[in-house]
């Protein structure tokens, strides 16, 4: 791969995540105030001392934005990564093994996808104590059903090479074949699919936060942010629509980075130039 | 007479995008001139990459794949096809110039009556109308030979043979009359048996037509039963040009020479052929859909030695080989090892019993995983059944790569980063990487050029020297049996018809089934194709 070869939109999207992930870093350093210190009056407008403004309760929220980086990108990440774990683990299992265990876990998977994920989570959440662990497994669980889809798919399409045949042939375990036979094999469409799902876990966290069951207060995530704020559009307040930008922005660089990733990925005869 | 087509000096050239590097301007024909008379046939012969279905299709003024004509003149009847813009070479093509491609499976689609689509080119042209490209196409369906021209056009193309699509599709080209027809490889993927139909009709049909034709392939033998001339190509440059009789008799290029004369090794059988290592006792197989695929199958194979087993494609062949791994349970029979009977299913089997036998396939494109180096490919079998590891893996890696006659440069490379012979020599030391006692190879060199082939025929040879390897050899070419089998088998539809020590199953008296086989392998020699025609229809007069 050559830095020259990636477009300049994969840049801008890259750019954007890593400032993301910077703010989520290093929040306490770069954020002007505390994340839940009030510094002013309620809805006070935007001026050189505070860049966004303040919040419903006097909190700036440009500081709030940074900190709230922290726990979107924490939770959308951490789900992301297990739903993807769970997804592909399950269905290369399925792909390889056929029969029975693929019949049972695949009809347990359209089970669990027959029921709309929204509705799913908030009774679940509702039941379940509130627990910032609990909230990513849920979330990644009901995630993985997508990831399992894709994940067989691809597997099965590469489970019928001679070269898998080749490695049953030699007695290798399902392990060596998921691991070191299919797994490299399918890599490019799932990390665009990686790319995709972490964008739909920070918008479904958002959803959530709205709903009341994400981030509880007082800490700050950008769907609460929305939440707290929306009741000031109706006076003319924008204060909601900067951590929904922020939002947007940041699905559209990730969106950005997988578009270039999904160029990429190209049929199984590449051999060094693609991921 | 004037010449029909003339070409001089084509020169194409593509943009070519090799992996890891940046893309590079390459030229596929340089310089290649030729003319072809109404009426006659000119083979266009060569190894994959020489370009030759590049040239076939510089004829209707088409670049594939982003190949771009960018010299030279392609004249027909007096007008330069390269000269014309896209409404003038529209009239062209598919009306004075047709195609017959490779895979008639491929090239027809699969959801309108064979009938429609052989008329299609001749009335959107405006040819001939709806009634007379009918009448037309029924005709010619009855010069091709095909069963019940009446109704023939009213099938789907899944309802007919291959051997019968690759001739409607000759109908289809030949139904608007053109001026030249361009055969691209049509027999190619066809069995033996089917490939002397097929090209008996496609000569028929020119005779009857006078059509000309550019014939391409890339097996002499075929080519010399077709053609008036033969134009031999390597690496887009023109090697020799000459009549028929001039490049089969007196070839005057080495290459050429080379191809004249591949494959002439013929291997002495080994006298003693009682005491069996691996041997099937009247195994039969089915798929899970109750569908028989071997019946009552028993052979056996010497230690050291070469078995045969060929057969047309659906033969049970490759389902035999199935069998023998465990990839496919026996339904009844049994195979047995060393004196041993081996578990049917492949998960019952010991480790040791796996290492001892290896397959070779025939895509070696496809048997290895791209994503792994050389150097992981082979060295996977040295860790799992040897433990090796580190240092002392490389160095057999190394040991293995100058076994199958490759230098240590290639241990880091990926599949995608060799040539197809190169590939199926790493395919190669994979399996002599377990220490097998017993190879299976399942048509290993049929995707191959000739001379690439015949290399790996060499190399497998001189490894069962080296090693006292014994191979399961599964192959439709008889010219290999000749070259390399101690003992032979013949299959057809599952069952075995013929099987003993070489000498005695490739002499007379034969079955039926044999002797088409037998018959039906092109000779390189001017007039065979007549011969063959002739003595079929002495013995069906006969009968």
């Amino acid at each position: 791969m050559r830095l020259r070869e990636i477009p300049i939109t994969a840049w801008v999207g890259m750019f954007g995540i890593a400032i993301a992930f910077f703010c989520a870093l290093f929040a306490p350093l770069v954020a002007p105030y505390g994340e839940t210190e009030v510094v002013g009056g309620v809805w006070q407008e935007a001026d050189a001392q505070f860049f966004f403004g303040l919040d419903n309760l006097g909190r700036d929220i440009l500081s709030r934005l940074i900190y709230g980086a922290r726990t979107t990108l924490f939770v959308a990440l951490a789900a992301t990564v297990i739903s993807f774990s769970l997804g592909i683990l399950l269905s290369f299992i399925a792909a390889v093994s056929g029969g029975i265990i693929d019949t049972a876990f695949s009809r347990f998977n359209d089970l669990m996808m027959s029921i709309p994920t929204l509705i799913f989570a908030l009774v679940v959440l509702a039941v379940l104590p509130q627990h910032l662990i609990v909230l990513i497994l849920v979330m990644a669980i009901l995630d993985s059903t997508r990831v399992y889809r894709l994940g067989r798919a691809v597997a099965l399409d590469v489970a019928v090479m001679e070269f898998v045949e080749a490695a049953k042939l030699r007695g290798e375990g399902t392990t060596w074949i998921i691991f070191r036979e299919i797994l490299p094999n399918t890599l490019s469409p799932l990390l665009a699919e990686f790319g995709l799902r972490f964008a739909f876990s920070i918008l479904f966290l958002s959803t959530l936060s709205f709903l009341g069951l994400g981030i509880q207060p007082p800490a700050a995530d950008w769907g609460g942010m929305v939440k707290d704020n929306k009741d000031g559009i109706i006076f003319g307040i924008p204060a909601a629509l900067v951590p929904g930008a922020a939002i947007a922005a940041l699905a559209v660089c990730v969106n950005l980075v997988v578009d270039w990733l999904l160029k990429r990925t190209s049929s199984l005869k590449g051999g060094r130039g693609d991921a | 007479m004037p010449e029909l087509l003339s070409v001089r000096n084509l020169r194409i050239e593509a943009v070519s995008h090799p992996p890891g590097e940046p893309p590079r301007r390459i030229t596929i024909v340089d310089g290649v001139s030729f003319d072809l008379q109404k009426g006659k046939v000119l083979g266009l012969i060569g190894e994959s990459g020489a370009g030759k279905s590049t040239i076939g299709l510089s004829a209707l003024a088409y670049g594939r794949g982003g190949a771009e004509i960018t010299g030279g003149e392609v004249i027909l009847n007096g007008t330069d096809l390269l000269t014309l813009d896209n409404t003038g070479i529209r009239k062209v093509r598919g009306a004075r110039v047709c195609y017959v491609a490779q895979s008639a499976a491929a090239a027809f689609n699969p959801a309108h009556r064979l009938g429609d689509q052989v008329i299609e080119a001749s009335v959107r042209h405006g040819l001939m109308t709806k009634e007379e490209a009918r009448k037309r196409a029924l005709y010619l369906f009855g010069v091709l030979g095909l069963p019940s021209p009446e109704t023939f056009g009213n099938r789907f193309p899944h309802q007919v043979s291959g051997g019968q699509l690759q001739r409607a599709m000759t109908a289809m080209a030949l139904c608007s009359n053109p001026e030249l027809i361009i055969f691209d490889e049509p027999t190619t993927a066809l069995d033996v048996t089917t490939q002397i139909d097929v090209l008996a009709a496609i000569k028929h049909a020119i005779e009857e037509t006078h059509t000309a034709a550019l014939y391409i392939t890339h097996d002499l033998a075929v080519v010399a039963q077709i053609s008036d001339h033969i134009m031999v190509l390597r690496h887009g440059k023109t090697v020799e040009y000459g009549s028929v009789q001039q490049i089969i008799e007196a070839p005057t290029q080495d290459y050429t020479r080379a191809l004249v004369n591949v494959r002439q090794t013929a291997r002495m059988e080994a006298s003693d052929q009682t005491s069996p290592l691996l041997k099937s006792d009247n195994v039969s197989a089915q798929y899970g859909n109750g569908f028989k695929v071997l019946h009552g199958v028993s052979l056996h194979l010497c230690k050291g030695q070469t078995l045969a087993i060929v057969g047309e494609s659906g033969s049970g062949k490759s389902t035999l080989a199935r069998v023998i791994t465990g990839l496919l349970p026996p339904s009844e029979g049994k195979i047995t090892f060393n004196g041993k009977t081996l578990a049917p299913a492949l998960k019952n089997r010991s480790r040791d019993d796996l290492r001892r036998i290896q397959l070779i396939y025939q895509m070696a494109d496809t048997a290895m995983n791209p994503r792994q180096t050389v150097r992981d490919i082979i060295g996977r079998p040295l860790t799992f059944y040897d433990g090796l590891r580190g240092a002392a893996k490389t160095a057999r890696v190394k040991e293995l790569l100058e076994q199958i006659e490759m230098s240590n440069g290639f241990i880091d490379r990926y599949p995608a980063e060799l040539s197809g012979g190169q590939k199926q020599r790493v395919a190669i030391a994979r399996a002599l990487a377990a220490k097998p006692e017993l190879i299976l190879c399942d048509e290993p060199t049929s995707a191959l050029d000739p001379l690439v082939a015949e290399g790996i025929l060499k190399l497998l040879m001189k490894l069962q020297e080296e090693e006292k390897l014994s191979y399961v050899f599964i192959t439709h070419d008889i010219a290999i049996v000749r070259a390399i089998a101690d003992s032979v088998a013949v299959m057809h539809r599952g069952r075995l018809v013929r099987f003993g020590p070489k000498s005695q199953a490739l002499s007379p008296p034969f079955d039926d089934y044999t002797d088409l086989l037998l018959k039906s392998v092109p000779e390189m020699e001017i007039g065979w194709l007549e011969r063959v025609l002739d003595t079929r229809r002495m013995e069906s007069a006969g009968n």
